[in-house]
């Protein structure tokens, strides 16, 4: 009988002092694939390798099914892992390494070295079959244990970071390949860890926002990017990070710190007076000679048909991305028109209050 | 720092002769003082090789490295005075800041007043100065990049920076500085930079001059806004960009490309348009939902939205051909039957994979 569910409860684990994860439970269905986003030392290896059985946790547990899990020797957990820091066997061929998980379950030599075959082609590393892990670039290597993994056919696959190592576009066509090669996947759960937004958006059933070691969010990846619950999680699901701004509304206006206004909109005129923090993505603000917002620009990045400003205006510090592309010097001045509509409202503390 | 320049290198791991023996075919090249060049391409295509020919950690099966007009070829990476930061930071993890820093001028023997204003310099444009005293182990992934470039800056005649994917370990959110860091050191001190990535994103955001490499060959170079707009060949469209660009076979016919039965404008002079056999070339970025029909305007059916947060990717079929449709958030995406228009002054025309000139 396959498992359902994996539960965590009440995860916490601390190495050196250092909290790694703060109180996490979750619980993940078969069938579905998990991004886990969140910075470096978010805690994100760290939930893995609990999982893994890597790591135990100070307390809490895991169970598969209501059958306890953490406990369980890593053998025996129906578990496969693929390491950031990619880790192959260094003595065996390209091909034995991905042959290594099969041959150890008893597939004959023959049809795990077949099985193999298939797996190098799928991650586009045919011909490379006889090389040794040393005679790869760091894009190849990484793509022999992601192959080793998949031979594994674990129930629970643990990803860590799988494409840092690789290029651009191999990431893009890897990513694509997930979705399809996990979507009729109705007995595998996967748990996917990155730092990027797009990836964790496109990719996942669910998203799961660590922070700190705690988890902060979990939900659905539109329902996550639409309505972050924090400030902390509005800034790791965007890309550049949402622009945050102190003020506060009074007599039915929205006051920025600096002192310049803007009229309430209206999904905020049930807010009450008070303090707030106010969150605008770079991509809601806009680049026009009439804007309200003066300010300079501290660096300019071109980016394909877009372009990356830090600038810093009347109303402090702001990142925004525009369309086309604009090679503006250092110091140029420009004006900035930001829509109240497109504002996300943050009480002081940091929660969610209102969301366009 | 100096000009570098490669005359006929190239490299073969096996010492094979044959095209396919090469991880790095022999080109020539040359980098100019004080700007910033990055090496993009796929894994594998011999960006490291590369690299690591100019540093000495390769030494080159054939041809000549200068560094102005000094032939480097046979000199170890230590005669070489060049700063290095690699993919995984080098340091050591259980000195202090200060004496990572300083490592390299003790090797040197400089005086320790010398060195200690030396340090100091370096540190406070590293914005490391707070730090100075703090073992480098429990230093973020970002400032122990950091160290490993200001090992090499602390030197006084340091002919080029080389970095190999020196933001890989780096938070999304912390690259943006780090790179903007890069920019200002760059500003100030003028390096000859060469940066190795195979993120497109990176290389267009911090490059003057990109060189898209593909199995061990140079195929194109250039401003990354060029790059964007005018991809040489096909395969440096589908390189650059993310999605890549869109390609339809199609045909020309007299001063139009006719795709599906359907004569398209472009900005080509009449004369230019190749007849027969092409291949139009339009960015995702480029294409548009209209509503209603006209010059350009294709009937198409979307098949797929993947959302990637502040855009979405649709997929629409058009003409018997799939397309991707690059739509920031707030753009309504159309469901179904939806019409699709080509602006004329975006569509490239490849002929045998080549861009077919505008001009
Ligand atoms: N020590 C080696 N022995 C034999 N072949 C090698 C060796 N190092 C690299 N190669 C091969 O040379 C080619 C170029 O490798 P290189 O490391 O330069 O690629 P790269 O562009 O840096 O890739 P990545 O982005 O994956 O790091 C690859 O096909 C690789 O397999
Ligand atoms: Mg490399």
């Amino acid at each position: 009988m396959l498992a359902v569910t994996l539960n965590a409860e009440n995860l916490s684990v601390s190495l050196d002092g250092t909290v790694h994860l703060d109180h996490v439970d979750f619980t993940l269905a078969r069938g579905r694939l998990y991004t886990v986003i969140g910075r470096t030392l978010a805690g994100k290896s760290t939930l893995l390798r609990v999982i893994a059985g890597l790591l135990e946790p100070d307390s809490g547990r895991i169970t598969l099914d209501k059958r306890q899990f953490s406990g369980l020797p890593v053998w025996r957990r129906d578990v496969a892992m693929v390491y950031q820091q990619f880790i192959n066997y260094p003595h065996l061929s390209v091909l034995d390494n991905v042959a290594f998980p099969l041959r150890r379950r008893g597939t004959p030599k023959h049809e795990a070295r077949r099985r193999a075959g298939e797996l190098l082609m799928r991650v586009g590393l045919e011909g490379f079959e006889t090389r040794r892990p040393s005679q790869l670039s760091g894009g190849q290597q990484q793509r022999v244990a992601l192959a080793r993994a998949l031979a594994k056919q674990a129930g629970i696959l643990l990803l860590d970071e799988p494409l840092v190592n690789l290029d651009y576009k191999l990431r893009e066509q890897f990513r694509e390949e997930f979705r399809g090669l996990f979507a009729g996947q109705a007995d595998m759960i996967v748990v996917y860890t990155t730092t990027e937004i797009g990836e964790a958006m496109m990719l996942g059933h669910e998203i799961l926002v660590l922070h700190e070691g705690r988890l902060l969010q979990m939900g659905r990846p539109a329902d996550v990017f639409e309505r972050p619950a924090s400030t902390t999680v509005a800034e790791i699901v965007n890309d550049p990070p949402m622009n945050l701004l102190d003020g506060h509304i009074a007599d039915n206006t929205l006051h920025f710190s600096s002192g310049m206004g803007a009229t309430l909109p209206l999904h905020m005129v049930a807010l009450p007076p008070g303090r707030y923090r106010f969150g605008i993505r770079a991509n809601d603000l806009e680049m026009r000679p009439d804007g309200a917002i003066g300010g300079e620009v501290i660096v300019a990045e071109v980016s394909g048909s877009e372009t990356f400003l830090h600038l810093d205006t009347a109303i402090g510090p702001l990142a925004v991305k525009c369309e086309g592309i604009h090679p503006l010097a250092l110091r140029t001045q420009v004006r900035l028109a930001l829509e109240p509509e497109r504002l996300f409202a943050f009480s002081p503390e940091g929660g969610l209050v209102a969301a366009p | 720092m100096a000009q570098i320049t490669l005359k006929q290198i190239g490299h073969s791991y096996s010492g094979g002769t044959r095209p396919g023996d090469y991880a790095l075919c022999p080109l020539d090249m040359t980098w100019h003082d004080g700007r910033t060049y990055a090496l993009l391409g796929p894994s594998g295509c011999g960006k490291t090789t590369m690299l690591n020919i100019v540093s000495g950690i390769v030494t080159p099966s054939q041809g000549r490295v200068w560094f102005d007009q000094r032939d480097v070829t046979g000199l170890p990476t230590a005669r070489r005075n060049i700063a290095q930061v690699f993919q995984f930071p080098v340091i050591y993890g259980s000195k202090t800041v200060y004496q990572n820093l300083a490592f390299p001028l003790v090797c040197r023997k400089w005086a320790s007043d010398r060195i200690r204003r030396k340090v100091g310099e370096i540190a406070d444009l590293l914005d490391l100065g707070a730090k100075l005293g703090k073992p480098a182990r429990g230093l973020t992934a970002d400032e122990k990049q950091l160290i490993s470039l200001g090992r090499g800056l602390v030197r006084e005649d340091v002919s080029a920076v080389l970095m190999d994917e020196p933001l890989t370990v780096i938070d999304p959110q912390m690259k943006f500085h780090l790179r903007r860091k890069l920019k200002e050191i760059n500003d100030r001190f003028k390096l000859t930079l060469v940066y190795v990535t195979h993120d497109q994103d990176e290389a267009m955001t911090f490059a003057s001059e990109i060189l898209v490499m593909s199995g061990g060959r140079v195929v194109q170079s250039g401003p990354p806004e060029h790059l964007f707009e005018f991809p040489q060949t096909t395969y440096v469209g589908y390189f650059i960009g993310s999605p890549a660009m869109n390609f339809l076979d199609a045909e020309g016919q007299g001063d139009r490309a006719v795709f599906a039965g359907i004569p398209l404008t472009t900005a080509y002079p009449g004369d230019r348009v190749p007849q027969g056999a092409i291949r139009i070339g339009v960015r995702p970025e480029y294409l548009e939902f209209v509503a209603t029909a006209g010059e350009n305007v294709l009937a198409a059916m979307v098949v797929d939205v993947q959302d990637h947060g502040g855009v979405r990717i649709v997929e629409v079929e058009v003409g018997g051909a799939r397309v991707k449709v690059k739509l920031a958030r707030e753009k309504p995406v159309p469901e179904g039957p939806a019409l699709l228009r080509l602006p004329p002054g975006k569509i490239r025309l490849y002929r045998d994979g080549e861009l077919v000139p505008l001009d």
